[in-house]
């Protein structure tokens, strides 16, 4: 067992994070809030340090690397909440890959940017492939392949959407329902940029209407599924790199800060809400462990894995954002500081994707699902 | 990153299957009380896991140990926990209490105590916490005073013993010197549980289980040979026990039995409860919380394997633990009713049992001052007690407690 990290993966992480140092991205995503124009295209950045190809093999131009690498980058990118479109485009190029599509390697390049347009999979409770509605809480059936071979149905808030040059969509088939993921053109497609309360996210609403695809073979159920807790596990990495800096952050302030003669981090209200933010870090980094193990050597576990992951960080950066804010006092609730952007990184990464919540649910149907499958096993052998 | 055995872990794993597979039937069944007859069952399977090299896998062979690392004694616990048959008795004396006379004892004391404490002919309980001295451990009371042949006179008492009642031994911190700073004035003595003088009580609990003792002692005598780690260094030598501490808490947290699969079978049966978003709810979050504490469980091993010693952070996976453990009493009472609390049920006893665990160790609040102070490097709480000698420090509690 060695958890620590390569020198490969530290070279990495570290590479990742001088290349994200070149763009001021924090001040960026204050700026973008009141000027979307001001929101940096960091594609360059990702297709300069090879992250396009990360996760594609190396016959189709990758960099093969594992989904724990990719979790490295999306802490890094989380940390300076850097807006890079790889949480639609890395799960789209793994999904690619498998099918063997020719345009793989150009999306491992980068010339062409991915994006999976998500569905999450049934689970103890639901049997059905839903994405998300527009509004409220009554999810939307997945788009339909039908017999003709086009795809029809809208998606709503799909993270990247906005500006990429293809989409793989998983979709179900017209007629026996079963799972599939289509890839369509950008110019198949009618997209609807819709940013909400955090403007480093390129987001937005996309409509199939008998749209043109071509079907990407050898994939079923189980690979889109994976690529549902994949695209979880790297969302809650990149809340991860927030909870860093928000921690980094708050406990500097909380040394420096004094009242009534004291150091506010002396105090045990700050002190403990600090320690608190750094017990849901690392509770979140032994996840995004146990997610990165499970991709590739417990397949079973995955959906458990990332789904905690997810569930952790969504809480975590929540926390984090909020004590943020509190420890700094009255400042960390003004335009000009750091810490709404980080709130504002909260509040929306928790409702994407499903939600937060909706990955807790999956933690606990998971777990009684094993223990049911577990007693009905037994009940057989007796 | 891997977590997966290697070809070595592996081969050591099976042939550690193996033995237990061979010999699990001798085992005896695994009970809650603790009747003479089965504490006695308990020792002779350790003697015999001791044997088979299942027991101090960690400690160095010239003292009956395996010399192997962290990892061989986890896979060791994973393969006692799999076959279903309890592990050693004397947990403390193996996790923790052998591990600091190895660090700190004398020759003599460690030829003549590891091996009966190994192989369960000698059970061990540790004396350090006190009425008046709990997360301030520093502050103990229990005083040792040496006499004109050397020997130590010991009087005082000790609270939340384990296993006090069967021990043989005990390791104890008192006070020696009341007139430096609290730190400075502690010894680390080794005092039979025979002494004349040494009184022991079971301490009943909310469950009305008596699993911990209060221990007095009134001018017991103990040899010069008692020292551990030298007359002023107990502080030092108490430290090295409390690192094994959260050692043998972290790597065997599995093994603490709040494991996500047994709160979900709780649940699973009831097909309500099982469909209920708000059970779900509280269900995954609760679960996240166990599963993360079992991964940091193998970061902590990997750490150790790479020879860097867990800081205070390791503290938080008890922490977690004990709060996740709360929530899963707490919801399974909800979802089973008052059954859940009916005396002889298991999540009665657990209900009871967490509130007290929250403090087992040092509390929760003084654990994240420790935490926030040494991993986040936050400044100190404001300290009433530096560099003041203990005796001073006593009289002005005496002042301030009493009525003016």
């Amino acid at each position: 067992m060695n958890l620590e990290l390569t020198d490969e993966q530290s070279f990495l992480r570290e590479a990742a994070r001088e290349a994200l140092s070149r763009v001021k991205t924090v001040a960026a995503a204050r700026d973008a809030l009141e000027d979307p124009t001001a929101r940096p295209d960091l594609w360059p950045v990702a297709r300069e340090a090879g992250w396009s190809g990360l996760l594609v093999s190396e016959q189709a131009g990758g960099a093969a690397l594992s989904a724990f690498d990719a979790m490295l980058v999306m802490i890094e990118a989380g940390r300076v909440l850097a807006g890079v479109e790889l949480l639609g485009h890395l799960p789209a190029s793994s999904l690619l890959d498998a099918g063997g599509d020719e345009r793989t390697a150009a999306v491992a390049e980068g010339e062409l940017r991915a994006c999976f347009v998500a569905a999450a999979p049934p689970s103890d409770v639901h049997e059905s492939w839903t994405v998300e509605p527009p509004a409220g809480s009554v999810r939307r059936p997945a788009p339909v392949l039908a017999g003709d071979g086009t795809l029809s149905g809208s998606i709503a808030w799909v993270a990247d959407v906005p500006g990429a040059d293809l989409f793989v969509v998983a979709c179900t088939q017209a007629g026996d329902g079963a799972p599939a993921a289509v890839v369509v053109d950008s110019g198949e497609a009618r997209v609807r940029s819709a940013v909400r309360y955090d403007a480093t996210r390129a987001l937005g609403h996309v409509t199939f209407d008998g749209a043109a695809c071509t079907v990407v073979e050898g994939v079923a159920g189980a690979q889109l599924a994976r690529a549902w807790y994949l695209a979880q596990a790297l969302l809650a990495a990149e809340s991860l790199g927030a909870v860093e800096t928000a921690l980094s952050m708050s406990v500097a302030y909380a040394k420096e800060r004094f009242t009534f003669g004291r150091a506010i981090g002396s105090y045990q209200a700050v002190k403990h809400s600090l320690v608190e933010v750094l017990r849901l870090r690392e509770n979140t980094y032994s996840l995004l462990l146990y997610a990165g193990w499970a991709y590739e050597d417990k397949p079973d576990e995955f959906a458990l894995a990332a789904s905690a992951a997810r569930s952790s960080a969504g809480r975590a950066l929540d926390y984090a954002s909020r004590a943020m804010i509190s420890v700094h006092g009255g400042i960390g609730a003004t335009w000009e500081h750091d810490a709404p952007l980080f709130f504002r990184r909260a509040q929306l990464s928790r409702r994407l994707l499903g939600g937060a919540g909706d990955a807790t649910d999956r933690v606990a149907g998971e777990l009684l699902g094993a223990v049911r499958g577990a007693t009905t096993t037994g009940a057989e052998e007796a | 990153m891997d977590l997966n055995d290697t070809p070595e872990q592996a081969r050591y794993r099976a042939q550690v299957r193996a033995w237990l597979d061979e010999h699990k039937a001798g085992a005896p069944a695994e009970q809650d009380d603790d009747d003479p007859a089965y504490i006695d069952a308990r020792r002779a399977w350790q003697d015999r896991l001791a044997a088979a090299g299942l027991a101090g896998v960690t400690w160095p062979v010239e003292l009956g140990g395996q010399g192997l690392g962290p990892i061989e004694h986890v896979i060791v616990g994973q393969e006692i926990a799999r076959a279903k048959v309890p592990g050693i008795l004397d947990v403390i004396g193996v996790g923790m209490l052998g591990p600091t006379i190895i660090a700190h004892g004398s020759e003599e004391q460690k030829s003549r105590y590891l091996g009966p404490m190994l192989h369960g002919d000698e059970v061990w309980c540790q004396l350090f916490s006190e009425p008046a001295a709990g997360s301030d451990l520093a502050a103990v009371q229990a005083r040792a005073v040496v006499q004109d042949d050397g020997s130590w006179r010991l009087s005082g008492q000790k609270v939340w013993t384990t296993n006090a009642h069967f021990a043989a031994f005990g390791l104890l911190l008192a006070r020696t010197d009341p007139d430096v700073p609290k730190h400075k004035g502690l010894t680390m003595f080794i005092v039979p549980m025979d002494a004349e003088g040494v009184t022991i009580r079971g301490l009943r609990q909310i469950s009305g289980e008596a699993e911990f003792n209060e221990v007095f002692f009134d001018d017991v005598r103990l040899e010069p040979g008692a020292v551990v780690g030298g007359v002023g260094n107990g502080w030092a030598t108490a430290l090295t026990t409390l690192m094994f501490e959260r050692l043998t808490i972290g790597l065997g947290s599995d093994g603490l039995g709040y494991r996500p699969e047994r709160y979900a079978a709780a649940i699973a049966s009831d097909e309500h409860a099982r469909t209920d978003p708000e059970v779900r709810r509280r269900l995954g979050e609760l679960c996240v919380e166990l599963l993360a504490v079992k991964f940091a469980g193998y970061r902590m091993l990997s750490a150790l394997q790479q020879g860097q010693i867990p800081g205070p952070e390791a503290g938080l996976a008890k922490v977690t633990t004990v709060r996740a453990a709360i929530a899963a009493g707490d919801l399974i009472a909800d979802v089973l009713g008052p059954d859940a609390l009916a005396e002889e049920s298991e999540w009665a006893y657990m209900i009871s049992f967490l509130p007290g665990l929250k403090s087992a160790g040092g509390t929760e609040e003084i654990l994240r001052n420790t935490i926030g102070e040494r991993v986040l490097g936050l400044p100190p709480e404001p300290r009433l007690d530096k560099g003041i000698p203990f005796s001073e420090l006593r009289a002005k509690e005496r002042a301030g407690a009493s009525p003016r």
